[in-house]
């Protein structure tokens, strides 16, 4: 099972032909993702890495049944793709992209609901690392090699930060059921919560580690969900100890502004809710395997 | 982005929001026949820098004739303030804004920010205004009203009047307060701003709104599509290190200590942060390097790193997924041969081509300390930082 993306998951790459998106579409290939063809407007009836291209998502979806998508469209255009998809039918769609104006994203996440709940498209990103499920597939820039199959979900808002996690937790003989990328931006399209909604429900997932940020409500709203709907064990990071207040560390969304949202308050919001929290990013993997230690004895 | 006060206010009053007459001086002469323009006599001069709290630090005077401006604003013109919002560093007053006294009757806060609950923009209003909106919100929550904005409909009429008549507003305040409102949400919307704020839109004695002082600051995403917005930039409000940074694209934040970083992924760079903090080190700077970095690229941060001259020691932490260790690695050793390093520095490799990039540190003969892991590469860059000289 795992989510978002297994073995089955028919891939299509929007902006494939492109240095960066057919770079990382080759990678994904080589790893076994169901890749099924890219999308360019102009190239359509091309031929790309032995996969047809098409001028539309919709003929696209027509032509090869794809319910996935991946961006690798600039960011002036990535709100457009991203509509494109969600009208085509596209069940999950994954933006890398950075550096999308905030209101592009207002605008996109407005547009999503104007489809009814089982039609409509689940976002994920924008300015993310993307999605991975190791020994199935993955949708994104990620080195796969750094992942272990296994029972973990990692969920997280910085791409790097995540893989940090990833092989901490490999060097420990920990797997990884998925791994999701959220995204650093202040509007983005799934939400900490989102995902770990998704892996309470996925039975090949046992425990998950959500990997935040200082800024923004979302770490605080996630805290609730997992205090009062989730069964399995969380634990977390959250990174910024140190940052400054009102000052913008690289994401867009990583600024302290508001009350709640500097990472001392956020932390002691997570363990509040029973959360597990790694006291530093050194011991992302230890502090897992001490969830999960915790759990057998239970 | 952040622009000044003075351009805050030409572009809401091209929208439509009442604001004071007002002209700009870069010198005593021209503030002193600023101050002549709008009268001859009382006109309050206004340091014109990125931060709040300029009154505080002596920024802002209520002046009786051209000569107290003239010689106020010699005393200012040039001088550096410390607010608190700008640290310790302060911000040079290369310009000021002359401007015509307003008689205040009463001040209300008015604000449009992002709002990351609802996804949406958000205005918050308070009747007690004057004060920065941190201070409201712990001494008066009681007087913030908020209200969200549909993206597609726009901020409607009935909305912005339910606002006029929370804050207590009557009789021609409240037609004017609607103009004002969406004025403001049509320059936020149309400019990309991330935020507007009036602190205080006074009532005047005669009954009037009018904004006695504006800010502004602009979505950098949406630069590429506001060329009006990015001519706005003053790049001598900005911490000289990160306006360098800037200029050679790089993500970068100064801060106060003594290690200097260079990391690829916003979200490790602050965990690497964290970890230099708790191994008992400062770190000097927030850097992201980014993704595929090339190794001119990696040359170009330690250019923009050792631009501090705080920095002692650098941490190269990278894990590369887009980027390779192999070019990480050429660009150290190529930094260290043409910026002419003398300070001790950490390099930390991980992900794509590991191995290479590894075996280019190991072989280069170069005095780089090699680490394994975040911990291990945080501690020796805290243990390799110079001594610092004892107090006289």
């Amino acid at each position: 099972m795992a989510i978002l993306i297994t073995e089955e998951t028919r891939v299509i790459v929007q902006g494939m032909s492109g240095r960066i998106g057919r770079f990382h579409a080759e990678e994904m290939i080589a790893y076994g993702t169901n890749v099924v063809g890219g999308v360019t407007p102009g190239k359509g009836g091309e031929t790309l890495l032995d996969r047809p291209l098409f001028d539309t998502v919709r003929e696209a979806v027509e032509a090869t049944g794809a319910d996935a998508s991946l961006l690798f469209v600039p960011p002036a255009y990535a709100a457009d793709a991203m509509m494109e998809a969600a009208d085509a039918g596209i069940k999950t769609c994954v933006c890398v992209t950075d550096g999308l104006p905030a209101q592009d994203m207002m605008k996109v996440k407005r547009f999503l609901k104007r489809y009814r709940r089982e039609r409509k498209m689940r976002l994920i990103g924008p300015n993310c690392a993307g999605i991975i499920s190791p020994g199935k597939g993955f949708m994104g820039i990620m080195p796969p090699h750094i992942y272990t199959p296994g029972r973990v979900g990692i969920v997280g808002r910085s791409g790097t930060l995540g893989y940090e996690a990833a092989s901490q937790m490999s060097a420990l003989g920990i797997g990884v059921s998925s791994s999701i990328g959220i995204g650093g931006d202040p509007i983005n399209g799934s939400s900490f919560r989102d995902i770990l909604e998704l892996f309470e429900a996925d039975p090949e997932t046992d425990a998950v580690i959500m990997i935040g940020e200082i800024g923004g409500p979302q770490e605080a709203e996630a805290a609730a969900y997992v205090r009062d709907h989730m069964t399995k064990p969380v634990a977390a990071y959250v990174a910024g100890l140190s940052a400054p207040k009102g000052r913008k560390m690289g994401h867009a969304g990583a600024i302290i502004s508001a009350f709640g949202e500097s990472a001392q308050e956020k932390v002691e919001i997570l363990q509040d809710a029973g959360i597990l929290v790694a006291p530093n990013p050194s011991s992302m993997g230890a502090t897992v395997a001490r969830l999960l230690g915790m759990r057998a004895a239970a | 982005m952040d622009i000044h006060e003075h351009q805050a206010k030409a572009i809401l009053a091209e929208f439509g929001v009442p604001v004071p007459r007002g002209h700009l001086a870069f010198s005593p002469e021209q503030a002193a026949y600023a101050c002549r323009q709008l009268g001859g006599s009382t006109c309050v001069v206004k340091a014109q820098i990125h931060s709040g709290g300029r009154g505080e630090a002596g920024g802002v005077k209520l002046c009786r004739s051209e000569d107290e401006v003239r010689s106020y604003a010699r005393g200012l013109l040039g001088r550096t303030l410390v607010t608190r919002q700008t640290g310790a560093a302060g911000k040079v007053v290369h310009r000021l804004w002359i401007e015509e006294a307003t008689d205040i009757a009463q001040e209300i806060y008015l604000g449009f920010v992002l709002d990351r609950k609802s996804e949406r923009i958000m205005i918050v209003a308070s009747g007690h205004g004057g004060m920065e909106i941190e201070q409201l919100a712990e001494t008066d929550p009681g007087s913030l009203v908020r209200m969200v904005i549909d993206p597609a409909a726009g901020l409607v009429e009935f909305q912005a009047r339910e606002l006029a008549f929370k804050l207590g507003l009557k009789g021609k305040q409240v037609a004017q307060f609607v103009t004002t409102l969406r004025a403001c949400y049509r320059a936020y919307r149309d400019l990309d701003a991330m935020m507007v704020e009036i602190n205080p839109l006074a009532i005047t004695g005669a009954g009037d709104l009018v904004a006695l002082d504006a800010k502004m600051s602009f979505d950098t995403n949406a630069l590429y599509r506001r060329p009006q917005v990015e001519a706005l930039r003053d790049p001598s409000q900005e911490d000289p290190r990160e306006a360098m940074a800037h200029d050679n694209g790089l993500a970068y934040v100064g801060l106060d200590g003594d290690i200097g970083c260079i990391i690829n992924g916003a979200g490790l760079a602050m965990a690497t942060m964290d970890m230099i903090k708790l191994a008992g080190g400062e770190p000097a700077n927030f850097l992201d390097i980014g993704g595929g970095a090339s190794p001119e690229r990696v040359v170009t941060a330690f250019r923009t790193v050792l631009a501090d001259a705080n920095v002692g020691v650098i941490l190269v932490n990278i894990f590369a997924g887009i980027n390779r260790c192999d070019w990480i690695a050429k660009g150290v050793v190529q930094a260290y041969q043409e910026v002419g390093l003398s300070i001790p520095v950490v390099v930390r490799l991980s992900g794509t081509n590991v191995e290479e990039g590894r075996e280019i540190i190991r072989t280069s003969g170069l005095p780089l300390l090699s680490a394994e892991t975040l911990a291990e590469a945080a501690k020796l860059a805290v243990r390799a930082r110079p001594q610092p000289v004892a107090a006289e």
